[in-house]
């Protein structure tokens, strides 16, 4: 059993950041809900605003490291050019998907989609994180705050879900391979 | 016992909207801007080339810096501001959603390529 370096890397920027990120994210909805904006007016109690926090600040360095990675390590890899003449584009997935039209999709909405909307996802979930480091349990004495911080918690999240589809679909029909081949464990013999 | 809950459920001190109010825009100003870069950047060859931060990831280094860079720059002024201030939360929530579903649809290519 082996996968390449850039498979590697590719999980751990999709199923290692992204997909955590997005599992993450319900769970925030429901404790943001759940602590300060039902009609339960004790407050959040000191462990669970400390939770909150923490909570929030490991969902925004989850999306910062998802794009990081993205952007700076997987992004180049994806549109790297082939020299001319080159007849298998399996080490080129922007140009493989471009070479038909059956998947051309997938790069000119997809991947134009995904490279710029999944940075909403870090914006809005940091902002998110700052305004409960900030103002923690006071923030039951503002409804405005704690409703925008939601809304821009959903939108991150649905931000996130475009990127993590388009990544998913994008890797199932060019997928980013090469680079070193790491073997994971030795299968049985036959 | 009820002077106890009453304390319990209300915070003491209720600090001024301001900080959270220039945290929302600001957020709401760096999704618009991503997707403005993302437009000139697409539209213009020299804007293209200037966007070019690294070769390697081409024009997308550049348009996310400029919005990310843009943004905390909008943040660190608004909340410069607004921190010690109470702001009426409801227009800058209205400016602040308006901006943040602009960011979002005009990231979508079939829309980004009406401009």
């Amino acid at each position: 059993m082996e996968i390449t370096a850039r498979s590697l890397w590719a999980l751990i920027h999709g199923m290692g950041f992204g997909a955590l990120y997005l599992l993450a994210g319900s769970g925030a909805l429901v404790e943001l809900y759940r602590g300060y904006c039902t009609h339960n007016q004790a407050l959040p109690s000191e462990r669970d605003e400390k939770f909150l926090r923490i909570y929030l600040v490991a969902m925004a360095a989850l999306a910062w490291l998802a794009v990081l990675t993205g952007a700076y390590i997987i992004y180049p890899w994806y549109r790297a050019v082939p020299p001319p003449g080159t007849a298998n584009l399996a080490a080129f997935p922007q140009r493989l998907l471009m070479a038909s039209p059956t998947t051309s999709g997938w790069h000119s909405i997809g991947m134009e989609w995904k490279e710029h909307v999944a940075w909403i996802a870090p914006i809005s979930i940091t902002m998110a994180a700052s305004v409960a480091l900030q103002y923690g349990r006071n923030l039951k004495n503002h409804p405005q705050l704690r409703s925008a911080v939601l809304v821009f918690v959903w939108i991150s999240l649905l931000a996130a879900c475009v990127a993590g589809f388009f990544g998913a679909m994008i890797n199932k029909n060019a997928p980013v391979e090469g680079g070193p081949v790491i073997h994971i464990v030795q299968g049985e013999q036959k | 016992m009820s002077l106890q809950n009453a304390s319990a459920s209300v915070p003491t001190a209720t600090r001024p909207n301001g900080a959270g109010a220039a945290a929302i825009l600001a957020a709401g100003v760096g999704t618009f801007l991503l997707a403005v870069f993302a437009i000139l950047a697409d539209q213009s060859a020299a804007i293209k080339s200037l966007m070019i931060f690294w070769k390697p990831t081409g024009p997308l280094s550049g348009v996310t810096t400029c919005a990310i860079v843009l943004w905390l720059v909008a943040w660190a002024i608004l909340h410069g501001r607004w921190r010690n201030r109470s702001v009426v939360l409801t227009r800058v929530n209205a400016a602040a959603f308006a901006l943040l579903i602009l960011g979002l649809l005009l990231t979508f290519p079939p829309i980004a390529d009406l401009f």
